[in-house]
């Protein structure tokens, strides 16, 4: 163990390892020091300087967040030079930003704002930098809006989209007056490699980044009433609506969620659980067959590893990155578009309602979700598949607006029909979710035992490490899979796009060699998707997981493939799992793009 | 207090370079140790303007562990008023080629860079030549030493030396936060000595002559010669070598046109003397017993009594604006704000006392800026709007 150092923070002594950060030293002391440019997830910046200290002896400030503490300093956080400088660097900031926070889609939710709050910054001393030039506002992409004059050119997004995301839609440009953040060329959002992961929107301070919302369009469609408006709930929105709300992070809230959403004036009320289940038969079952047409029938077209589709970052991602690689995702459509298809098919026949009639909502913790349901080929229904998509911080919204106290609302539950599910659908919404679900009902199919892990938790595929691998040695099928009798399944998940791309290049070298991969786009998976409660942190995610992992735990059936309302629909609609309808409706093909 | 510090023209770095495979060979032969002794001895400091004592510099590398080090010569010269460099590169190249290997030498490494501007893309054929031909001869004396020219592109900040690393290594040319610091984590992570073109040529007359020789020109705190480039209205603009400590009423004397309202030392980033101060100022490195000393890159300018000294400030800063690489709060923003601030006060938008809240956001830019561009910027702005005050607003 290393020796302690000492230092003293405004005048208190505090020991403390060596290496350690003025910042985190202090708050070690009690001492919070404001921040701005610094976040959890990235890598130290000090480009804002808003957390400037005084070293005693040292003419110039240090950031805190960019400087190791070294024995025997004497640090002062809060003496008059600093608080001059902090107020000027605020000042400045502010000058440069479009402050019209009556008018921002954050306002209530700035960092920016929150720093000028503190500080009351009351006066307007410096020029006013942000209208003397010409910004434009980019909405050319259905997921994200960026608005240059909000930017505080922090560089948080570019550091999440390089260092997170390993996607570098996002970059640097120019120097000086000139400096921006833009994309390649200076194209629009919707024209680079851009994947609307949305994770640069959850760690954008201010509002210059944000997702485009539909709130007023679903408001519309609520108060229409030649109109059926069905609304689906994504697994991770339940365990991050709350923070919105009053709760803390962690909080599971999806039966408030439903009472929620039916006081809003929905007409049903729906769980994409539901076609998380519907996806891992489908999966399951391709899974399967690509493993009989690879192991026994030696097919050269058919490609392993397969790799989950579920994610729409990780598809445009592959797109955009690995085009050589698309016949190796799964063909099944995400969860929401399944719903989507059915919702407008299934259902519309189940409830003797005309499919043009219906407008079908998606609430989810994504604004990929956004650019997926308005993709060209999500039309299999004969009308558009999913009408609107919001956001987690959407809904919140609207939740605000109608006037309800979530607190004190009593739990619903989920309309039927499309709205029952299972421990294995609920973890879709966290990493490794979708594996452990889909290893549950397979090796179930294929040797008529459960998986074996206890209480059907697959340790190995749970967590927050980038990559994690897990193996299952297949043994005694049943008959039908005799072939497989022996093989050990090679899985592996992996979440956040850099760790995509690591697996991928992995393949690609030929150095892995598996049989099934989970990927998704965003940092914990779904619950810590582009669309949910900022702020995020490793910590916070850590509490949602937990929360989905306890509403596995809790619920009576954890298996896909015992969901009745799954057991329903493939006896009374689809047939069985890769049925023709089911292709038809369920299954879908993906597009190639170029990376510039 | 005056200063009685004549002026004295010194004639080294342009000279004797002819027996550079000599002061190599010999240089080598001697332990790091010995030659950081001498160079410590010498008291040279820094010539790019910020005054780091050499030896330490070499010293501080030198006992750090790393297989693989680099040697890097600056030769982004940049700052406005300065084009020293520029002439000992095309003068006397293998001074400052021997001295970078003599360094390799000492620290143990065995690359070496040249960073050259963008805009002396001229000077890069004859500079390959020259090293052609030295490395050429460090192949006949056993001697494991690379040299390659790494071409900037005309970025001014690229001249601070972890802007410069982060150049090199293909990315933006944005400083880094320090501490850590060159010696121990420069170009690559590794560690690196990084000095000024006209550094590189001192130490080869120190390793040629011996530290004496150099420590016995200038005065206390500002050992050596130095090569100032004057411009301006001066009736001799040029590259001159100077012994460092003289007055600046001597240096006036000598170079003004007999109308000079104004000096500014060490171009736009450095400080504006007006005539008032002449006889009190001097040229050299700050130290505890000397008065007013100013340190420079070697960049003189002189303004006569035609120049606004609200049009050359507006000047600086227009340049600042720009080459501010715009990461960091106090500096992207705050040369516009000192830009558009003076322009508002000149032209009645913002009262006089204005200009008191910009001397206090210049002195914030100075505590807080990330890199020397933005705490430099206070130099002069502080300097011109004190001394020249009723310039900026009538």
């Amino acid at each position: 163990m290393t020796k302690k150092i000492k230092i003293s923070i405004n005048g208190v002594f505090v020991e403390i390892e060596p290496g350690t950060t003025i910042l985190d030293a202090a708050l070690q002391a009690g001492v919070i020091i404001p921040t701005l440019c610094y976040h959890k997830d990235l890598c130290v910046a000090g480009n804002c300087r808003v957390c400037v200290i005084e070293i005693a002896g040292q003419k110039r400030l240090a950031v805190a967040c960019a400087t190791p503490c070294e024995e025997g300093m004497e640090i002062l956080t809060n003496s008059l030079k600093v608080r001059n400088s902090r107020k000027h660097i605020i000042e400045l900031l502010l000058s440069e930003h479009n402050a019209d926070c009556t008018r921002c889609y954050k306002n209530g939710n700035c960092e920016l704002q929150n720093l000028a709050s503190e500080f009351k910054i009351m006066t307007q001393d410096f020029i006013q930098l942000a209208p003397l030039r010409k910004y434009t506002i980019d909405m050319f992409s259905p997921s994200i809006v960026k608005d240059d004059s909000k930017c505080i050119r922090c560089q948080r997004c570019v550091r999440t989209c390089v260092e997170l995301q390993g996607v570098n839609a996002l970059t640097v440009a120019h120097k000086g007056d000139h400096m921006k953040i833009t994309t390649f060329f200076e194209k629009a959002m919707n024209d680079v490699v851009c994947t609307n992961c949305g994770q640069c929107i959850n760690h954008c301070p201010t509002g210059a980044l944000v997702e485009k919302n539909y709130i007023e369009e679903v408001w519309d469609a609520i108060a229409d009433k030649t109109k059926h408006v069905i609304v689906q709930t994504a697994p991770a929105v339940r365990v991050g609506l709350g923070e919105e709300l009053g709760f803390e992070p962690g909080a599971r809230v999806t039966g408030k969620m439903v009472a929620a959403l039916k006081r809003l004036g929905f007409d049903a009320v729906m769980d994409t659980d539901f076609t998380a289940d519907l996806t891992i038969m489908e999966e399951g079952t391709e899974l399967l067959t690509r493993l009989k047409k690879v192991l026994v029938d030696h097919d050269p077209e058919v490609k392993l590893p397969m790799a989950t589709s579920c994610s729409p970052g990780w598809i445009k991602y592959i797109e955009h990155m690995f085009p050589n690689y698309l016949d190796h995702l799964s063909t099944c459509k995400s969860p929401q578009q399944m719903f989507g298809a059915l919702a407008k098919t299934y259902y519309a026949k189940a409830r003797n309602l005309d499919p043009e009639k219906i407008v079908s909502v998606s609430i989810m913790p994504c604004t990929a979700k956004k650019f997926e349901a308005a993709r060209p080929e999500m039309h299999d229904s004969g009308y558009r598949d999913v009408d609107y998509v919001l956001t987690t911080r959407e809904l919140a919204i609207m939740i605000k607006q109608a006037g309800i106290d979530f607190m004190k609302l009593e739990d619903m539950h989920y309309d039927r029909l499309m709205g029952e599910s299972t421990g294995a659908g609920v973890i879709f919404g966290a990493t490794g979710g979708v594996m452990e679900a889909a290893l549950r009902t397979a090796y179930e199919l294929v040797t008529g035992r459960e998986v074996p892990f206890e209480n059907l938790n697959i340790a190995p595929v749970r967590g927050m490490e980038g990559v994690k691998e897990a193996s299952i040695k297949i043994e005694n099928p049943l008959k039908e899979w005799a072939f497989l009798e022996g093989v050990e399944l090679k899985c592996a998940v992996a979440h956040g796009l850099v760790n995509a791309g690591k697996v991928m290049e992995a393949i690609r070298s030929g150095k892995a060699s598996y049989h099934f991969i989970e990927f998704m786009a965003c940092p914990g998976g779904c619950l810590g998707g582009g669309g949910q409660p900022i702020p995020t942190s490793p910590e916070i995610r850590r509490k949602r997981a937990e929360a989905i992992y306890a509403e596995d735990a809790g619920m009576p059936i954890r298996k896909s493939h015992q969901n009745p309302e799954i057991i329903k629909i493939y006896k009374d609609f689809l047939d069985h799992p890769n049925s023709e309808k089911s292709h038809h409706l369920l299954h879908t093909h993906y597009t190639s793009r170029e990376r510039f | 207090m005056t200063i009685s510090y004549q002026l004295k023209r010194v004639d080294f770095i342009f000279k004797n370079e002819n027996d550079w495979e000599d002061v190599l060979s010999k240089s080598i032969s001697r332990t790091p140790q010995e030659l950081i002794n001498e160079l410590i001895s010498s008291e040279l400091k820094g010539r790019g303007g910020a005054g780091f004592p050499t030896g330490l510099k070499w010293k501080l590398s030198s006992e750090e562990g790393d297989d693989t080090k680099y040697v890097i010569c600056n030769a982004d010269e940049g700052e406005p008023g300065t084009f020293k460099d520029r002439e000992i590169l095309s003068r006397v190249p293998f001074k400052v080629l021997t001295s970078m290997a003599v360094c390799g030498h000492v620290i143990g490494a065995k690359e070496g860079y040249i960073y050259l501007r963008g805009e002396y893309f001229f000077l890069q054929p004859e500079l390959n030549k020259a090293i052609s031909e030295f490395e050429y001869y460090c192949k006949e004396i056993n001697l494991d030493f690379k040299i390659r020219i790494f071409m900037g592109s005309g970025a001014y900040i690229c001249g601070e030396e972890t802007a410069l690393f982060e150049s090199m290594e293909g990315k933006r040319g944005e400083p880094r936060n320090k501490p850590p610091y060159p010696s121990s984590y420069g170009y690559m992570g590794k560690p690196t000595v990084i000095n000024n073109v006209e550094t590189l040529a001192h130490t080869f007359t120190i390793f040629k002559y011996g530290a004496k020789r150099f420590y016995d020109l200038g005065v206390q705190y500002s050992r050596g010669s130095k090569l100032f480039s004057v411009s301006g209205d001066t009736p001799k603009p040029g590259i001159y070598e100077l012994e460092l400590g003289m007055s600046l009423a001597d240096f006036v004397d000598e170079f003004g046109d007999g109308d000079t309202k104004a000096v500014q030392v060490g171009g736009a980033s450095g400080f504006l003397v007006p005539r008032k101060r002449f006889n009190e100022t001097a040229i050299g490195f700050q130290g505890k017993l000397t008065g007013i000393s100013l340190p420079t890159g070697g960049s003189m300018m002189l303004f006569n009594s035609s120049r606004s000294m609200f049009n050359v400030l507006d000047n600086y800063l227009e340049f600042f604006r720009e080459e501010s690489c715009g990461q960091c709060t106090p500096c992207r923003v705050g040369c516009q704000q000192l830009l558009s601030g003076i322009k508002a006060v000149k032209r009645g938008e913002k009262n006089a006392q204005y200009l008191d809240k910009l001397m206090r956001l210049a002195e914030t830019m100075q505590y807080t800026a990330k890199c020397g561009l933005g705490q430099s910027v206070a130099n002069s702005f502080s300097s011109i709007v004190e001394n020249f005050r009723e310039e900026m607003i009538y």
